[in-house]
């Protein structure tokens, strides 16, 4: 059993909240740098696809798990990423430049879809970014001469100076970078005021108002970091494809999005990679115990959409806290050992809520 | 022949306008009783529509009795949700429940594309008004459209004079005014839910049927109502005649453009009138906003 005693504010709010986390970090990363020499090139592009895929969890989780504010259309901003990333370095703009950039574009459309939806709350914004998202994927279908359409674009692959990330090996360790430099921003930002003031628009709108926190702006600023994450995750995702058409970016997509924090653990940056982890690592469990089915079940091209559909709507029902909340409990079990208690992590239900309109 | 061309477009406009009406009726309804807001509705449309096709085609079912079998399979299926699913989560975070309907959506689709007979193919079925039309001079409207417009016009009687005669119709509208007033007088708020998805449910697969002509059959017939929930939100949400007309400006104004103006504006025309008005009124057209009281 561990107790904290805290004897400043600064204590509190620490980037590790214990010397031994910062170890175990430490371990984790070593880890993940010599995996890729241990295994083939399939799993290393599965980590890839997770890695990025984390970064727009963690996106996704500062705005819903942080802000509380839901959004559906994040794929929009993910496929301005992809393209002006793509269409910068085509251009001759080096990666490295081209890279903020896409995530800046991202940040600044994110603004002007905040505009409205500053003053929409709960499902109505929900609905708007669906909107959104419609609109994008149409721009970008659309808007031949810059995006060449539904035919698609060819994207190089991401170099910085002479050295080309052209394999998936290489292009790993950029990834785990880029999701490590996104997670300690993540980290920073919910340390800041802003974070802080973005948690207390979550909990409450009213109360936040009340000690003086502007809705407006830190909903505005919210939109703006999750859109800029989900950006730069989106350049990465082109980069890595090497092709890109406007029907992968499909609303559904976001649906994925929103189910990897969801699944992960809403309100929580561990919570955003387990998620994200689990639900991209989900297909591949699914071709390896293919073999092991019976052909009629094994050759149904729905079954991984209905496990996604399942596991979405199990992890609702019986784990509301997502992976990482499980994590919690167990983690809480042995700490606390004999005197375990259930209700520990009971959610408090509000019967009579009134977000009508 | 520009006023005919314009007319037959605001028809046509019209008729796909009653679908999202009365698609987003169900989901108005749904939210103003238990303040879920379902992504499963488009899956439950387009279960009745596969229902009905399985009845005419396979069982040579008449078009009456395979259109009263779906609605109430999929009336059934309603509480079948609510049961299993939503009532377990009554009293969590309005968008925990919407997300579950985000996963019940993908496991309708699934289960469909893996249903022997129905699988990712598109399916069409005869109704007694298909190629038959209505002409008046140069102007021609198939008959599949009027159904359409008159049965959800009759829909619409039915509804309001459900919810102003009959006692459960009473019991809703009070259970939607205030959950906790409603139980101390007595409501049985969990029949209630039940009652409410059962009817929401079943006007999906009424939808679902009566479009069938316009988009035919298939597994991703649901995407098609995705515009009932600007409809919805248009409308205001809880507001039961904004509703209806949030559905149809919605249809109307995408026929129109899909007419008018280039290719693409069709599909995001919805959403960016959509946009606009949220920009003015984020409470919908016809929506009342609540202050939060503290």
């Amino acid at each position: 059993m561990r107790f904290e005693l805290k004897r400043s504010y600064w204590e509190d709010i620490r980037i590790f909240r214990y010397r031994s986390d910062f170890r175990w970090y430490m371990a984790l990363v070593f880890l993940l740098l010599v995996l890729p020499v241990f295994i083939g090139d399939y799993y290393i592009s599965q980590f890839n696809v997770v890695f990025i895929y984390s970064i727009v969890s963690v996106g996704m989780m500062l705005l819903t798990g942080f802000t509380g504010q839901l959004s559906l259309g994040h794929v929009g901003f993910f496929g301005i990423g992809s393209y002006t990333s793509a269409i910068l370095v085509s251009k001759g703009i080096p990666f490295l430049l081209a890279m903020p950039l896409a995530g800046l574009l991202a940040a600044a459309i994110g603004i002007l879809v905040a505009l409205p939806a500053v003053r929409l709350t709960g499902m109505y914004l929900a609905i708007m970014t669906i909107g959104f998202a419609f609109i994008v994927e149409e721009v970008l279908a659309r808007w031949e001469s810059l995006t060449r359409g539904n035919m698609g674009m060819v994207v190089e692959p991401p170099s910085i100076g002479p050295f080309e990330f052209d394999s998936e090996f290489s292009f790993y360790y950029l990834a785990l970078l880029i999701l490590i430099l996104s997670l300690l921003a993540a980290r920073n930002i919910l340390r800041s005021p802003t974070g802080r003031a973005m948690i207390s628009i979550r909990d409450s709108e009213v109360a936040s108002q009340a000690i003086g926190v502007n809705l407006m702006k830190f909903k505005a600023v919210a939109f703006a970091l999750s859109a800029f994450f989900t950006g730069i995750a989106g350049s990465l995702s082109a980069h890595k494809l090497s092709f890109i058409s406007p029907e992968s970016f499909n609303f559904l997509e976001s649906v994925k999005y929103l189910a990897m924090i969801i699944i992960g653990g809403l309100g929580s940056l561990h919570g955003a990679v387990l998620g994200a982890a689990f639900l991209l690592f989900l297909p591949g469990v699914i071709i390896a115990v293919k073999e092991y089915l019976p052909h009629a079940i094994a050759s149904q091209p729905g079954l991984e959409p209905l496990l996604m559909g399942l596991v979405i709507v199990l992890f609702i029902l019986f784990e509301p806290m997502g992976l990482y909340g499980r994590w919690m409990k167990v983690k809480h079990y042995f700490e606390f050992f004999p005197l375990y208690k259930k209700d520990t992590f009971k959610r408090v239900k509000s019967y009579y809520k009134a977000e009508k309109h | 022949m520009v006023l005919v061309e314009f007319t037959q477009t605001v028809i046509t406009g019209v008729s796909v306008g009653c679908i999202y009406a009365l698609v987003a009726l169900g989901l108005v309804i749904l939210f103003k009783a238990t303040e879920v807001f379902s992504f499963v509705h488009g899956e439950i449309m387009m279960l009745g529509a596969f229902i009905a096709f399985t009845c005419i085609t396979f069982f040579h079912m008449s078009y009456i009795l395979s259109f009263l079998a779906a609605v109430f399979i999929t009336g059934l299926l309603g509480i079948g949700i609510e049961r299993l699913t939503v009532r377990p989560l009554i009293g969590e975070p309005v968008f925990v429940i919407a997300i579950l309907t985000i996963g019940l959506g993908y496991v309708f689709r699934a289960f469909v594309s893996m249903v022997p007979q129905w699988g990712t193919e598109t399916w069409g079925f005869k109704t007694p008004f298909s190629d038959q039309y209505l002409r008046s001079g140069e102007l021609v409207i198939a008959q599949d459209l009027v159904f359409i417009i008159v049965c959800t016009v009759l829909l619409i009687l039915v509804l309001a004079a459900f919810f102003r005669f009959t006692k459960a119709g009473v019991a809703l509208r009070a259970t939607s005014q205030n959950q906790l007033a409603a139980v101390y007088m007595g409501i049985g708020v969990n029949k209630v839910f039940t009652l409410t998805w059962a009817i929401t449910a079943a006007l999906g697969g009424i939808a679902g049927v009566l479009v069938s002509p316009l988009t035919f059959v298939h597994m991703y017939m649901g995407l098609f109502v995705i515009k009932a929930f600007p409809a919805a939100v248009l409308g205001g949400f809880s507001s039961i005649p904004g509703a209806i007309v949030g559905g149809l400006i919605i249809g109307v104004a995408e026929s129109l453009s899909g007419f008018y103006l280039p290719e693409g504006w069709k599909s995001v025309t919805p959403w960016i009138i959509l946009i606009l008005i949220l920009l003015v009124r984020p409470q919908g057209l016809f929506g009342i906003q609540e202050k939060k009281k503290v």
